[in-house]
Parts: C-alpha cells; structure tokens; sequence
C-alpha cells in the first residue's frame, strides 16, 4: 500500500509547489511557474488516483484507513495528530477536489495568463488545494479545522486578490471575518466533543456518539448542542443564513476562484463537515431540524435574489448558495449520502458555470454585466454548449446529474416533511428560471454591446478544455444513481453505506413498468423546471419587454429583491456601525482615555508634586529614577529593621 | 552533566558585554553594533545549552545554584529554572539580538547608552526568570526598569518621557506592594523559626503547614503580588501604560516589551500567586477570569478603532495577554500549558508585528495609519511577511497563536465552558482588527506620492522577519517540543495547589517534631527532589 501509506504526498505536493512559486518564482519566467503550479496538482492528482485505486483493495476491515505521522499539539490529556484518514466518504471528497482543482488549474493557466500577478496567483491557488486536502483527509476535527480555516485564508487572499481595488479587499475581509464568526462556533462545537468524549478523533467520536442515547426530540442535549455548535461553522463555510453574506461579495475574486473555491470546493466543506459528524447529529434531532430547516430557506430565498441580479456571476454566486441550501436540507432530512452526491454534481456543473462565465467575461473583454451581452452564441460556441449543459444540469433536466442528485434530496425532504418539500420544489422551479434567464440574456437575443469596442473571441485551447471535462461531467456524473429508476441499485448510495451507516436501498421487488419510470421522471421538481424554463423563455425571448414592464408595476418586490432584501445595510446598521461606534467612542475615548488613564494621570500629578518637593531636598540634579530608588531602599531597610528587631 | 554555573554566566554575560561596551569609543558605532550583536548572539548559543540534560519529566528547578549571599537577614543567591521558565529564558536570549538587529540603522544617537541599556535590560529580564530567592527576583525586577526608562525616555518618540514616567511609576506602584508582601511573607517564616527569602523553602513550608496563612493574610498577600504582576501583564483595568509605552518606545524597546517584559507579569503570577495563596487564588480566581475576558474583547475592540498602528499593535497585546491570564487562573494543566506557550507565542508573532511596524517607521517616520496606504506595491516582500505576522497573531492554525489560544480554550473549557466561550469571541475581533489595519496599510491604490518610491525590506529586514516567520511555522507545527517540557511544571503548579486539609490545621502540624524535621531537610521540597542534592552538596 505504498500511496496509501504515504498519503501526506497528496497535500505535500501543491503546498511544494504554492512555496516553490512563492518563494522563489519572481525570479523565474512565466513557462516555469506554471510548469510548477500544474505539475504540483497534476501529481497530486495522479497520487489521489492511486489512493483510490489501493482503496478498492482494502478490506472492509481496515477503513476507515487511518495513517498518523506526527503529534501536533499535546497538553496534559489532550492529544491531536498530524493524522490522515481515508473511507468512502473520502474518496469522494478526493476525487472532486484533485479532479476539478485540476481542471481549474489548466484553465486558470489560459484566463490568468496576462495577470501580472500571476505567479502569486498561483501559489495562492497551490496553497488552497493544499490546505482542502488536509480538510478532507483529516482523522480528527483539529486536523480538520486547520483546513479549514487555511481554506478560509486562501479564501481571503484570492478574493482580494486585485488588491488594488478597494472593493476586492473588502470583499476579502468580509469573508474571513465572516468565516471567523461561523468558526467560532466551530472552535466551541469542537471543544465541547473535547470535554464529552475525550478526544478529536473521528475513530473516537463518532462511533461513541452513535452509541450514546439520542437527544429527546425539542430538547437540546449535548450532542444538539454540539450539533448546532458546529452547524454555525458550516453556515459560515458554506454560506447559508444568516452568514451567507460573504459569497456574493467573494466574486470580487478572479473567475476561476470562483470556480474552485467558491463554487466547487471550499464552500462545500460545511455540507462535508455536518456529513462526517452525521453520527451526532442523528442523535440530535433538534439540530437536524435547524440544519434542514435552514438548508431549505437558504435554498429558497438566495434562489428569489438570484432571479433579479444582472451580473453574471452574482447571478451563479446566489446560486451557489441556493444550492448550498439544497445540501443542508439533505442533511436535515437524514439524506447525507444525498447531500454528498448533490455536492459532487454541483461541483461538475457549478464549476463549469463559473468557467463558462468566465469565458464569456474573456470574450467580453471583462465585462460582467448581462444587460451589456446577448446574441453570443454564434461567436463563442464551445462556451455556449458548455454552459447550455450545465444549466440543464442545474436545472433537474431528467437524465442530467443534477437531475438525479437533486431528485434524490426532493424525495427525502418528502418522507420527512411536505413543506420542505414543497419549498425545494419551489426553489427548483426558481433555480430553473433564473439559469435560463442567464442562459438567454447572455447567448440569445439581440446584441447588447458595441462592436466596434467589444471584440468578442472565443478562448484558448487550455480554458476550453476543462469546459469540456466538466460538460461532459454535468451530463454523465449523475448516473451512477440511473438504476435506481428501473428498480435497481443507486451505486453512489451503496458506496457511501458503508460510511454512513444506512443500509443500502435493496433492490425493488418488481422491476417498475415503463409508465411508472416515466410518471417518476416527470414528478413536480421537473414539471417546476419546466414552468421555469418556459417562463423564462416567453420573458427573455418571446417577448423581451416583459421584465421591464414587471419591474415597474411591481417595484416594491422588485426593489426588495434586487436589494438583496437589504440584508448588507440591515447588518451594517444593527452590527458593524453600533460596535465600531461604541469602541471608539465609548470604549477608548470615555472608558480608556477618560476614565482609566484620567485616573492613572490624576494620581501621576500628585506623585509629580511630591517627586519635586523630595528633588528640591536632594541636590536637584539627581535623576528621578535615583529617587525612587533611593525612597525604596529607604523603606526596605526599615522595614528590614522593623522585623528582625 | 549540568554545568554547576550555567544560569549565573546567562544572567551576566549580558551586563559583562554592557561593561565592555563601556571600554569602545563612543563614536565607533559599528564597533559598538558588533560587540553587542556578538554578546547577545554568543548569549543566544549559550542559553541553548539549557536543553542539554534539562529533564522534561522532572517536575522542579534544574540548573540550580545556591550560595550564602547576605547572612543576616538570610539572603541566598538561588538559581534555577524549570518547565515554567526555561523558555522564557531562551525567548529573551533570542529577541534581544533580534532587537539588536531591528535598531541597526534607526538607532544613531548615543549609540553606546542603547546597546548597554538593552544588554543590561536582558540581564534583568533573565534575572527574574531564574531567580529563586525573593530578594533577588525583586533586585532583577526593579533593575529592569531602568535600562526600559531610559530607552523609552531617550530613544523614544515624541511623548517619550510622559510615557517613560507612566511606565516606572505603573511598575514601581505594583513592585512596592509586592516588597511589602515579600517581606511580611520572610516575617512568617521568620516567626516559624527558619527566616528565608527562598521561594522553594518558604513554598514547602506554606505546602507542608510550617506557615499557616489565616484566610484574610492570604488574600491580602496574594493580592498583593498579583496587583503587582497584573501591571506588568497588563491586565485590564491596569494596562493603560501599555499603549503609551509601546507607541513611544524605539522599535527595540516595543519588541522587548511586549515579548518577554510582560511575561513577567504572568509569569510571577504562575511562579508567587498560584503555589504560594492557592485558596485565595481560588476566591478571586472567577473575578480575575472576568478581568481577563474582559481584557480579551475590550482589548480586541479598542485596537480595532486604533488610528495608530503601533498603538493597535499594543492594544492586541491586551488581548492577547488576558488569554493567558485567563488560562491560568482556570487551574487546569491544559490551559496552563497553553498560558505558557501562549507567552512564547506572543513574544515571537507580536514581536514580528512590531518590528514590521517599526521598519514602516523607518522609512516614513510615522506610525500613522492614514499615512501609509497601498504599501504592497512598492514593498511586496515586507508586506508578505507583515501579513504572515498578521496570522499568526489572528491564530491560524499551523502558526503558533493558534496552539496557545487552542489550549488556554479547550483546558477552560473543561470547566467554565462559559469562561472560554467568552474568551472565543476574541478569536473573531482579532481577525477584524488585523486585517482592516492591514488593509488600510498594504493594500489599495498607493495613495501619498512618498509611499510610492519606499524600498522593500532588505536583506537585513529580511533576515529578521523570515527568521521570526521561521519560528512562527515551527511553533505552530511543532508545539509538542515545547509542551513536553512545559507539562511537569504546569502540573506541579497545580499540585502545589492541592493542600493536604491538615496544613489548614493550624494546631496539628505547629507542633516540635515536624518542625524539627522541616528544619534538617531546609530546601527538600514535597513535589521538588532534586534540590535536596543540591543541598547536601552544599
């Protein structure tokens, strides 16, 4: 088992390369640097292959396959190891991010190559893949919060990577700032495992947390509490209410951030997170409430906000969340397994989107405005097709991978509760709209920008290969869970069983007639994309007026959605401007400097009085220092004197 | 084998280098540069020798020495470290080249009076870590501030003498309340028949019940000495010298401050308040986690509207060091453990920061953050490095701010989840109050026309931060090395907490034959074998 064994190599290799580029990479030509970079992910890549492949040869007996290779931190009875570990779940994980880190990598050679910080762009993008793989490989919830907050790093320096625009470095700090208030709760969900079970170690706390009694329904025990704790981490990782309000700002980042991290990887590590800690939170029903809960409203309500947004990647960046909200419904409902399959389908087709539009930003010479576009589709056809797929993926078009993946998810909010159901399918129907919308104001229609200023191109080789991947990805990725339609075994589930503890679906007694595959096919989560998609043709095709003429006599909701129903200001005016306002007004102008330090001074001007009558006994050239020290020998030996008479 | 005089030639080796100083021609400024870099750089070899047969299971001094100094009253020249201090000891040896270094170019005015006073700084630094007698602790405490005095006072910037004063006076106000405790503290073993100023005796005696401290005596006592540590922390509501101390110091002066001269504050609190008063510790313990925690978020909110970058820089300190108070007072060997690696953190990555802030003052003579704006693009390196400072302070995992405060959390946690829930949001404020300095500094649009043209670190400013973010990596990723040798002493600390219910019993243990014994076995200590050796050999 020698990649198994050696398994550090897969992080190691892009953390080499990000300081090989960092460090050293101003003195080396562009050729070289991106040589590093790919190369570095590339094996990295090869080396998750391999993994894999010496995975399939474990027996069930030996996963979760678990390596340490050093202590990190050790205190008293505390221990946490530099310690990987590899299960089906990982296998997943590993396979998404070495697979589409990688295409991101080959493309952001095309799309950043006129960047002139494109070898700091690299290393930065090196330094994620790194710091995503000790999340995902972690064995303990230590291990895995170094990831996770280095992901939130890199995070923050890609977003504001063009630092030069305020903007852009706002939109970095909010996002860590952010990320630090989920991961305050993370940090606390992890020091109460600490105090329950005495350890960090997935192989010790989860199945203990199995075994232990399941929090009454509507209390909130230990694990509820633990549940919560480490779901206000995941709602800020993955963006859902309230602490979304970071991703939309986050596409100040360059496109393939986006792509990658924003989209296809980091943001899905809190749906990573709650599904590796599902031991706990199956026996906290009160948390999985709130998960599901909030999953589904987030799903819902960045989908409204989705529907008015004029710039491209807003428009993906609202989905992302949306869809993020599908996962955690998933999760809420108990389907984990079709949480992580939705998460996989989401990073093939949403990190396609992203790249797509990013190709179109390429062609458009930067823009990113969709009323500025239009009629695309002759010129930048490899780009179009590309999309086109994933925006039938995203929107649930049966046989796409969305298709399965989010059908499975709609199914299971069924058998837990029909409102959320009810509002998944809504959300699909939505989600449909506002991808076609997306779709027809960029590729169809008339032409909305000036040729003779815009010279619209398609892009190189290296951008429009990944494109292809992923497209091809988006088609096929979901039909592993295929049989389950005709009676037969959802392979992605039955592989994850193991994980997850859920007995794989046994195969339907009697193989369904072709009327009931159909009448299955055609449920209202694809009826609602229908509604969707024709509602967004006979708007942005049919008859292009409409959504101007909506706009007007419907402002009122209009405003409140292309506001983003005023969330930013909401927490600007409640948060942020009180508590800057009370630090430096009240904190450090009356409390430290007027009351404190006023103290301090008014007792300093007595001692100063009295310093100068003691110097004017003296000869008045001694230092004051001399005097003090003078007084306190004074006293020492008195008091000396006092006591051993 | 350990050299009998190691922790005597660490302790004035420095001041020997100050002496010889002395003999340079005032005006041979590289002559003078050199001699005191050699010091303090051969001071930095010789402190590593520390680890050579330093014990990390044994729970008490190592490296001791003992003499007869004053006979009456009995004063011993008693040295000796442990877990708690070993890595204080070496944090000083290593940042004061490292300040040395840092005051190369900016330093041109009475050259000589600046490396003595650091080289004498030192000595009284690495004086109150080692020492093991209270009049010496004391002697070292008191010697420290002056060479401090002066270089805030002379090298410093534009209030540096207002700043100077308030920095002795602060001190000198707690350090008279903990001579008057020291002395009522030789009074008892005095009345106990066996007069001494030795911390290890007179922890034996409190521990064995030859003293008995009445309820009331305790308090007063403890409050005392932790009136005087907390100062030095500062804790709140008594850090208001910090941030004048820290603004108007020379960058030198700002890197030993807050790396190693408030340690001693926590340290003493470890060393005197816990063992020495472990009931009255106990009583004011929750009040003093409240002071703490309110250090950790008050702290994080006023760097957060700070308008002077070295001033935000001190206010973290606040911060950062209500943590480690925070983790001692919670008693429990995990957050101790942490408090103590939560110091040697704080002295590397705090003192990157200042000696990043100092080399912005370098080139632009302010530290005014208005001022700057857009630095990154005329000096990429030290912007970089700047930020990785940033982390480490922020608490990133795998830089070492993470580990202490990871610690100090999870060792309160386990009993006051309340306490480090608290302390946790301190965690997010200083992410705030960085990265928005840090934005407002480095990044942007270089807004002022001098900005545009200032060179980037060079290779000398290089040396320094790539050394600092060196260590800041190793602490983070190799925290063990420190904790092992931190553990026993943590431990010790807590079991010397632990009073057998007899020694409360005033009348029991007074009486002639264990008194007797106490006085045959004068330094043999419960918890702390190996100095009965020392003894014998004496």
């Amino acid at each position: 088992m020698p990649a198994l064994t050696y398994m550090w190599i897969i992080p190691l290799l892009p953390l080499l390369g990000a300081a090989a580029n960092g460090l050293f990479g101003a003195r080396w030509s562009k050729g070289v640097v991106t040589g590093v970079a790919l190369s570095s992910t590339t094996l990295s890549f090869l080396a998750a292959l391999e993994v894999v492949r010496e995975f399939f040869t474990l027996s069930a007996g030996q996963i979760p396959w678990t390596q340490s290779y050093f202590t990190w931190i050790s205190a008293g009875g505390f221990r946490a190891d530099f310690a990987l570990q590899v299960d089906q779940l990982t296998v997943v994980m590993l396979l998404v991010v070495t697979g589409v880190g990688w295409l991101i990598h080959i493309y952001s050679s095309g799309y950043m190559h006129d960047d002139p910080g494109y070898r700091r762009f690299f290393a930065y993008l090196n330094l994620f893949m790194f710091f995503m793989l000790i999340l995902i490989l972690a064995a303990n919830y230590l291990l895995m919060f170094v990831g996770w907050e280095g992901v939130g790093l890199c995070s923050y320096l890609l977003i504001g990577f063009f630092f030069l625009k305020q903007s852009a470095t706002n939109a970095g700090n909010k996002a860590f700032w952010v990320n630090r208030i989920g991961d305050f709760g993370f940090i606390l969900g992890v020091l109460l495992i600490f105090r329950t079970f005495h350890t960090l170690d997935f192989a010790g706390v989860l199945p203990a947390a199995a075994k232990m009694a399941a929090d009454p329904a509507g209390q909130i025990g230990t694990l509820t509490a633990i549940g919560l704790l480490l779901f206000v981490g995941a709602a800020g990782k993955s963006a859902q209410l309230p602490l979304y309000v970071w991703l939309p700002d986050a596409m100040e980042g360059p496109t393939p951030v986006s792509a990658l991290i924003h989209a296809a990887t980091m943001v899905t590590a809190g749906v990573y997170m709650v599904v590796r800690s599902h031991a706990i939170f199956l026996n906290a029903p009160v948390a999985m409430q709130v998960v599901g809960v909030v999953g589904c409203l987030t799903a819902l309500f960045a989908a409204t906000i989705g529907l008015v947004q004029t710039d491209i990647k807003k428009v993906l960046a609202y989905s992302t969340v949306s869809q993020l909200g599908y996962m955690f419904l998933a999760c809420g409902v108990g389907a984990f397994g079709a949480g992580v399959f939705h998460l996989m389908t989401h990073a093939f087709f949403k990190g396609l989107l992203f790249l797509a539009a990013g190709s179109v930003i390429h062609a458009m010479g930067g823009e990113q405005d969709m009323r500025k576009m239009g009629g695309l589709r002759k010129k930048i056809p490899v780009t179009f097709w590309t999309m086109f797929m994933a925006t039938l993926a995203i929107a649930g078009a049966p046989g796409f991978s969305g298709y399965f993946s989010k059908d499975e998810i709609l199914e299971a909010a069924q058998h837990s509760s029909p409102v959320l159901w009810g509002l998944g399918v809504l959300t699909a129907g939505i989600t449909s709209f506002y991808m076609f919308r997306l779709l027809f104001l960029t590729f169809f229609g008339k032409q909305r920008y000036d040729e003779h200023h815009v010279h619209v191109h398609e892009s190189p080789k290296n951008m429009l290969a990944p494109l292809v991947v992923l497209a091809i990805l988006s088609v096929c990725g979901g039909w592993m869970a295929a049989p389950a339609l005709w009676g037969g075994v959802n392979h992605f589930q039955h592989f994850l069983a193991p994980v997850l503890g859920t007995a794989s679906e046994a195969a339907a007694e009697s193989a369904p007639g072709g009327a009931e595959i159909l009448q299955a096919i055609f449920g209202p989560p694809v009826i609602a994309g229908l509604l969707g998609f024709f509602l967004a043709w006979w708007m942005y095709i049919k008859s292009p007026e409409t959504p101007k003429k909506w706009a007007a006599s419907l402002s009122a909701p209009y405003k409140l959605l292309s506001g983003k129903y005023f969330i930013d200001e909401l927490y600007a005016a409640a948060v942020v401007r009180p508590l800057v306002w009370v630090s430096e007004k009240v904190l450090w102008h009356v409390v430290d400097e007027g009351a404190i330090d006023g103290a301090v001074n008014g007792v300093a001007t007595v001692s100063r009085e009295s310093g100068d009558r003691l110097r004017r006994m003296t000869s008045g050239n001694v230092r004051s220092y001399a005097t003090w020290i003078l007084v306190g020998a004074l006293v020492f030996t008195s008091l000396l004197l006092w006591m051993v008479s | 084998m350990q050299q009998p005089y190691l922790l005597t030639i660490l302790t004035f080796l420095p001041v020997a280098g100050a002496l010889a100083l002395l003999l340079a021609p005032d005006d041979d400024h590289v002559l003078i540069r050199r001699l005191a870099l050699i010091t303090a750089t051969a001071e930095f070899a010789i402190s590593l020798l520390l680890f050579r047969g330093f014990n990390s299971q044994l729970a008490g001094y190592q490296w001791e020495e003992l003499h007869n100094w004053i006979p009456q009253p009995p004063i011993h020249y008693h040295l000796g470290v442990d877990g708690l201090s070993l890595f204080l000891v070496l944090l000083t040896t290593l940042l004061t080249p490292i300040s040395m270094l840092a005051s190369w170019k900016s330093i041109n005015e009475r050259v000589k009076g600046f490396f003595i006073c650091l080289l004498v700084l030192e000595t009284g630094v690495i004086g109150v870590f080692v020492s093991l007698d209270m009049f010496l602790f004391f002697l070292f405490w008191e010697v420290m501030l002056i060479p401090m005095y002066f270089l805030i006072g002379i090298w410093g910037h534009e209030r540096r003498i207002y700043a100077a004063l308030k920095f002795v006076l602060y001190t000198m106000f707690g350090s008279i309340l903990m001579l008057v405790a020291m002395l009522w503290l030789y009074r008892l073993t005095a009345v106990a028949g066996t007069p001494t100023f030795d911390i290890p005796q007179i922890q034996s005696m409190l521990s064995s019940g030859t003293i008995t401290l009445p309820a009331v005596t305790e308090m007063l006592l403890f409050g005392a000495f932790f009136l005087a540590f907390a100062i030095k922390v500062p804790l709140f509501p008594l850090h208001t010298w910090l941030p004048d101390a820290h603004t108007e110091a020379p960058t030198a002066g700002s890197v030993m401050l807050a790396g190693v001269l408030l340690k001693m504050g926590t340290y003493g609190m470890l060393r005197f308040c816990l063992p020495l008063f472990p009931e009255a510790a106990h009583k004011f313990a929750p009040a003093i986690a409240v002071l703490a925690i309110i250090g950790i978020i008050y702290g994080a909110l006023v760097a957060m509207v700070q308008v002077d970058l070295k001033r935000l820089v001190a206010y973290s300190s606040v911060s950062h060091l209500g943590f480690v108070v925070l983790g001692i007072f919670a008693f429990h060997v995990i957050s101790i453990q942490g408090a103590v690696f939560q110091m040697l953190a704080h002295g590397i990555s705090t003192g990157a920061l200042f000696l990043g802030v100092g080399m912005l003052y370098d080139r632009r003579h302010t530290h005014l953050i208005k001022e700057y704006g857009g630095l990154a693009t005329p000096m990429p390196v030290l912007a970089g490095l700047y930020l990785f400072s940033c982390f480490a302070s922020a608490g990133l995992p795998m830089l070492n701010g993470f580990v202490g405060e990871f610690l100090i959390l999870a060792g309160t946690f386990q009993r006051h989840a309340d306490w480090s829930a608290w302390a946790a949001l301190g965690v997010i404020f200083s992410a705030v109050y960085l990265l928005w300095s840090y934005q407002r500094v480095f990044f942007g649009a270089v807004t002022k026309d001098k900005n545009a043209s200032l060179p980037d670190a060079d290779l000398r400013e290089r040396g320094i931060l790539f050394l600092m973010a060196a260590i800041i990596l190793w602490m983070g990723m190799g925290s063990p090395f420190f904790t092992r040798r931190i553990e026993a002493s943590a431990q010790n600390v807590l079991q010397l907490m632990q009073r057998p219910q007899a020694a409360y019993d005033a009348g029991v243990i007074r009486g002639g034959a264990e008194m007797n014994s106490m006085n045959l076995n004068r330094f043999a200590m419960p918890a702390n074998g190996n100095n009965a050796g020392t003894v014998n050999s004496k």
